[in-house]
């Protein structure tokens, strides 16, 4: 199965820098499309709230990492061996 | 002649006559069957036209065994589709059982979906739960068997519980037929029991909460392929059911918020990679579930548009973790990582996948998901509205970025492996090619919706809204890794609801028994001296030295018939 022309190979992906490089482009287009609210382009949208600047950004944002920190602490309740029903 | 033959099988038919002829086929042609039969079927099923009504009389009563209509016909198609595309993954499949399954199985799904009456529907339903069930047990490991039968035993159950339903209706109206049952103020709280019965039979179905665990607990467990056939038909079966019997039912807007949002916590701290699957699965039925409850024309067009889409990238990022799982061994998180280095075009895939479940511009899941969403805030119902927002981010966290982030990348495993046979390989293709299609030209799937619309998914608010959504989701995952807030990946059992019925029910039963034991030995004692004191009295009277068991003259007898004659005269007497 293995393949030494597979292991041996260095990837771009491998370098940590270049890990960074790809979290430095989410930021820069994270800020593009937060800063895209100073613009008054909402239409046809049927709650005020979602009118407000960096609505959307916020809420993603916020959702997700609330989930992941309760998912976090349902894991201390419900986590039991894998092989617990065995 | 040959065509007047061939309208008279009910779609599906063919699938399932096919299937039943696989034992019987050379062993290089069988492989095969899996895209043929349904190529034929689909082919079937064009020629049936729109409005075509089967009715037969049985025992004088009338069922529809085929029903041709819009609704039936978006579920047909993609039903067609995806069996198709599942016969070309499934090519390496050399066993008969799997091949029988998933062809007898597709073609009960497709059958169940153009029934007309509930009679067809029950035979339909029940048939998908025995004709699955051998996918589930496929995966041939001892889990596999015990859930299977688990499986079975609630699927069969939803059937029962239906045919009740169906009884007590027909009872009470006189009808078979299997059209909106739900009255026009949309509240279960009016319906009568045949209805509520039903309900909750096509909620089993369909993974409502709380009963919702046999998904999660049997579809990881079955084969790369069968797991890929399991993931598509019943649930979306019983999507199809209830927006037949039960749009506008209001209950159904509440149940569907509350499955777009429990599943993602548990899909976040899930490892199987294709668990965390099913758990993405139940929460996008819940978009479906809650387009039905608002039940405006919009809003089941949108539930049946995401249906389809639905099949389509949940079936393509089923197929991914199936081509993992073949080439690995494993579908656990915590063993995975790394994997794009030896299969790019997987990974490349699955992230079409992942995306388009995401709602990603351009791909379907952008131009279907916000017909349901738009329709909820256009009903004005903001706290569902957040939740389906909250779970469109969720979504985009453990399905989008997960599966395919742990799986593919993440820190390398080190396995070194082979690219995904060329038969998955096309599927995925396929699959892929599906999605990015609908994304760009949205109008081939409106086409086909059960009602005429007008829609523009690609405006600027929605095209920016979204992109801030997920981007910030996206930064959310970043941060939480970089910060190490973010859960790793262990290899453990998270307990869900079937702990009620795996552990705390036969729990209770032990316990019953044992306190039932206790009770009798405590009682058996003196009870035993009791009755063997009872015993050895009526041994004295009627034994052989016994009062009872001497002979009597027959004077005797007769003064003592006498006392009682004359001793019921005067009471006789006095009574008066």
């Amino acid at each position: 199965m293995s393949d030494h022309h597979d292991t041996d190979r260095t990837y771009w992906l491998d370098d940590k820098k270049n890990v960074d490089k790809i979290c430095y482009a989410l930021y820069g287009i994270c800020a593009a499309f937060a800063l895209a609210d100073l613009f008054n382009y909402k239409h046809h949208l049927h709650f005020s709230f979602e009118y407000w600047k960096g609505f959307s950004s916020i809420y993603g944002f916020v959702s997700c990492v609330a989930l992941v920190l309760a998912a976090t602490q349902l894991r201390k309740v419900l986590m039991r061996d894998e092989d617990y029903y065995d | 002649m040959k065509i007047i033959m061939i309208d008279l099988l009910p779609p599906g038919a063919i699938l399932i006559l096919g299937g039943l002829l696989v034992p019987l086929l050379p062993s290089r042609v069988k492989p095969w069957s899996g895209v043929v039969f349904p190529v034929l079927g689909f082919m079937h099923l064009l020629a049936l036209e729109k409005g075509f009504v089967q009715t037969i009389m049985v025992f004088g009563y009338e069922l529809t065994p085929v029903r041709v209509d819009g609704l039936s016909l978006v579920f047909g198609y993609v039903f067609f589709i995806a069996a198709i595309l599942g016969g070309i993954y499934g090519l390496g499949v050399k066993e008969d059982l799997q091949l029988v399954a998933a062809l007898t199985y597709v073609g009960s799904a497709i059958g169940g979906v153009f029934a007309g009456d509930l009679i067809t529907l029950f035979i339909y339903w029940e048939l998908t739960a025995v004709t699955s069930v051998f996918l589930v047990w496929a995966g041939r490991t001892k889990r596999a068997q015990k859930a299977g039968m688990r499986y079975l035993v609630i699927q069969v159950g939803s059937g029962v519980i239906l045919l009740a339903g169906v009884i007590f209706h027909f009872v009470d109206t006189g009808s078979l037929a299997f059209d909106k049952l739900i009255g026009a103020d949309g509240l279960l709280g009016s319906a009568s029991i045949g209805v509520l019965l039903i309900f909750v039979a096509f909620g089993m179905k369909c993974a409502f909460p709380l009963l919702h665990n046999w998904l999660q607990d049997a579809y990881p467990e079955s084969t790369a392929t069968g797991t890929v056939y399991l993931s598509i038909f019943t649930t979306k079966m019983a999507v199809y059911a209830l927006a037949r019997g039960f749009p506008g039912t209001g209950a159904l807007i509440i149940i569907g918020a509350i499955m777009t949002a429990f599943p993602i916590f548990f899909a976040v701290i899930e490892n199987d990679l294709r668990r965390v699957l099913t758990f993405s699965l139940n929460n996008q039925l819940g978009f479906m579930v809650v387009g039905i409850g608002i039940g405006t024309e919009m809003a089941i067009n949108g539930a049946a548009a995401y249906a389809f889409a639905n099949i389509i990238f949940e079936g393509l990022l089923f197929m991914a973790m199936g081509a993992v799982l073949l080439r690995t061994g494993t579908c656990l998180g915590s063993e995975l990582g790394g994997l794009y280095k030896s299969m790019p075009w997987t990974a490349g895939l699955c992230i079409i996948g992942a995306a388009s479940i995401s709602a990603f511009p351009f791909l379907s899941g952008f131009v279907t998901k916000p017909l349901i969403l738009d329709e909820t805030a256009a009903g004005h119902h903001v706290v569902v509205y957040l939740m389906l927002l909250f779970a469109s981010a969720g979504v985009f966290h453990h399905s989008g970025i997960k599966i395919p982030y742990f799986a593919f990348f993440a820190h390398d495993s080190g396995k070194r492996v082979k690219e995904a046979p060329w038969f998955m390989m096309v599927a995925m293709v396929l699959m892929a090619f599906g999605c990015i299609l609908i994304g760009v030209y949205p109008e081939v799937l409106y086409r086909v919706l059960p009602y005429p619309m007008e829609y523009h998914a690609y405006t600027t608010t929605h095209v920016i809204t979204q992109y801030q959504l997920l981007l910030f989701s996206a930064l959310a995952f970043v941060f939480l890794q970089k910060t190490g807030l973010y859960p790793p990946e262990l290899r453990s059992t998270n307990l869900d609801f079937d702990w009620t019925y795996r552990r705390a029910l036969p729990a209770v039963v032990r316990g019953t028994v044992w306190v039932g034991r206790e009770v009798i030995e405590a009682v058996a004692v003196p009870l035993r001296a009791i009755l063997s004191g009872a015993y050895k009295l009526v041994y004295r009277l009627t034994g052989p030295e016994g009062v009872f068991a001497r002979t009597w003259t027959t004077g005797a007898i007769a003064f003592w018939a006498v006392v009682g004659l004359w001793g019921f005269l005067l009471l006789y007497y006095l009574a008066r």
